[in-house]
């Protein structure tokens, strides 16, 4: 759950329309966090989408718990599959390999009980963690990194424990990702529908959930603005979503709207932030088109 | 006097604003790089006019009494929130909730307004050029809102008094709430607000008045089902 009251948590979300603007996509998108630790000061994640071209194995974002001897669990795996690579990053590693999801998580699932799969997917990389938003993003030199997209999250915990698995995004399908302001109220028994299907969650959270129904539908060839939009009745409760997949994002406010949003949309981005303090370092904003995404609309953005 | 949030804390201006003294000839002041900042120039009391050049956060000019506060960009959630005398005057758009709970003086707004604009005023006047969201005036106690273009979904929930003035497309009306007949008391309400925005392409012929059907003042038995 992220939050019941006006204030808690902050979401952002960055597309890159200009192509020459996507090394830039870290640093804009570690301010935009960063700017938003008021509204979440517990845990802080981030989801980045890579550039499309010359994915052809996948990647699995994984985050080694201090339980974990994170040496021996590297040879472990390298002589499992043989031709992955593996990336540290604070004490997430991201594991390139052409070995198939259904094998490869469940690999890690069975063997290793201190290791959560954060997200995976060819594009997709998640990093999440507790602490404060601007401490998490240098932990993890997000500044750094390039993508067409990405998508982050600072939580303020006010129902479930402050854990990594507590926190957003969530990745419940490959190159999929969802960050949430607000709470459900019918996640339970959603839960239990999912879980039918063959869903596995990983948390008693809200917002997991929803990315569980997200994939569900997606599975099923509906689009994600198709799928927002049936969400709108299947999914009760207060929400600001920001949906993302390997081809772009979207969002979507209840049809009570309480939780805020705003997206400003130049020649060369598009941002999404619950407030506009969190994009107002962004080059020529005070010229973007501005405005509040309306109550029940979905409005998306594909990569062309 | 200028002052620059990117050098000058928020605390720091704002405090200053709040304490100019009544003998001070000085009254005209800037206020540069807003940055989407909380509360910039909330609790002002003093008949002075600040000018803020850029995009505000939650809460500018709540509480106002007196001053004249001139927003030269966007304005966040709850602007003039319980304000109580002065007037604010927003050049762009204006996020959800804004004159929340006024009491007095007068908001105009170039641009739109998002949702719930003017929920539970209580006696201010409310200008907009624009649009306003859905579930405008909720639960409006006292004053005027005066929309130029269209109201989203439930226009007037739960009313309890107020005037609401549309020129465009009204969705629809939230609970209790009906158009009434303009009368002359309304003529001269309307072409007063005008005036105030200084909005010539309009007259009180444009406008169609709303206001409280008054159904729900009391519990009534028949209805005990509905609640």
């Amino acid at each position: 759950m992220s939050s019941k009251y006006f204030n808690m948590c902050g979401i952002v979300g960055i597309f890159i329309k200009n192509k020459k603007l996507e090394n830039k996509l870290g640093h804009y998108l570690s301010i935009m966090i960063d700017n938003m630790s008021t509204r979440g000061p517990d845990s802080a994640g981030f989801a980045i989408y890579k550039s499309l071209k010359n994915l052809k194995k996948y990647k699995y974002s994984l985050c080694i718990s201090v339980d974990e001897d994170i040496k021996l669990f590297e040879l472990k795996i390298k002589q499992k599959f043989k031709d992955i690579n593996l990336k540290q990053f604070s004490d997430h590693l991201v594991a390139t390999t052409s070995a198939k999801p259904n094998i490869f998580n469940k690999y890690i699932i069975d063997k290793f009980s201190n290791i959560s799969i954060v997200g995976y997917g060819k594009s997709i990389e998640i990093f999440k963690q507790v602490g404060n938003p601007t401490e998490v993003v240098k932990k993890f030199k997000l500044n750094n990194f390039s993508g067409t997209h990405g998508i982050g999250h600072t939580r303020m915990a006010t129902e479930s424990a402050i854990t990594t698995n507590g926190s957003h995004p969530y990745s419940t399908g490959e190159d999929e990702c969802l960050v949430h302001n607000g709470s459900l109220s019918n996640h339970n028994n959603l839960r239990r529908i999912l879980a039918k299907k063959g869903k596995k969650f990983n948390s008693y959270n809200d917002t997991e959930v929803a990315a569980g129904y997200i994939s569900d539908q997606l599975s099923q060839k509906n689009s994600l603005k198709e799928t927002l939009l049936k969400g709108l009745k299947d999914l009760d409760g207060f929400y600001t979503f920001i949906a993302g997949t390997k081809n772009g994002f979207a969002i979507l406010r209840d049809e009570i709207a309480c939780k805020p949003a705003v997206i400003a949309e130049t020649k060369d981005y598009v941002a999404i932030a619950s407030e506009f303090q969190a994009m107002a370092h962004l080059p020529n904003v005070n010229t973007a088109n501005i405005y509040e995404p309306k109550p029940g609309v979905v409005y998306a953005w594909e990569i062309k | 006097m200028n002052f620059d949030l990117q050098k000058n804390s928020l605390r720091e201006t704002n405090s200053f604003l709040q304490n100019i003294d009544y003998n001070r000839n000085k009254r005209e002041f800037l206020i540069k790089n807003p940055k989407g900042l909380h509360a910039i120039c909330a609790g002002l009391k003093n008949n002075i006019s600040v000018t803020i050049k850029g995009h505000t956060g939650y809460y500018c000019g709540g509480m106002n009494q007196k001053a004249k506060i001139t927003i030269e960009g966007n304005a966040g959630t709850g602007l003039a929130e319980n304000m109580m005398s002065g007037l604010i005057h927003v050049k762009g758009n204006v996020s959800q909730s804004a004159g929340a709970t006024a009491h007095g003086g007068t908001i105009i707004v170039e641009g739109d307004a998002s949702s719930r604009c003017g929920i539970s005023m209580k006696g201010v006047d409310i200008i907009i050029k624009g649009s306003v969201g859905h579930m405008s005036a909720f639960m409006a106690q006292s004053g005027s809102l005066l929309i130029c273009g269209d109201a989203d979904e439930a226009l007037g929930d739960s009313i309890y008094e107020a005037n609401i003035y549309v020129a465009g497309k009204v969705v629809s009306l939230g609970a209790d709430c009906i158009e009434k007949k303009l009368t002359t008391f309304h003529i001269k309400k309307i072409n007063e607000l005008l005036k105030k925005a200084n909005i010539k392409s309009l007259d009180y012929k444009n406008f169609r008045r709303y206001g409280s059907a008054r159904k729900l003042y009391n519990f009534k038995i028949d209805n005990a089902s509905s609640y």
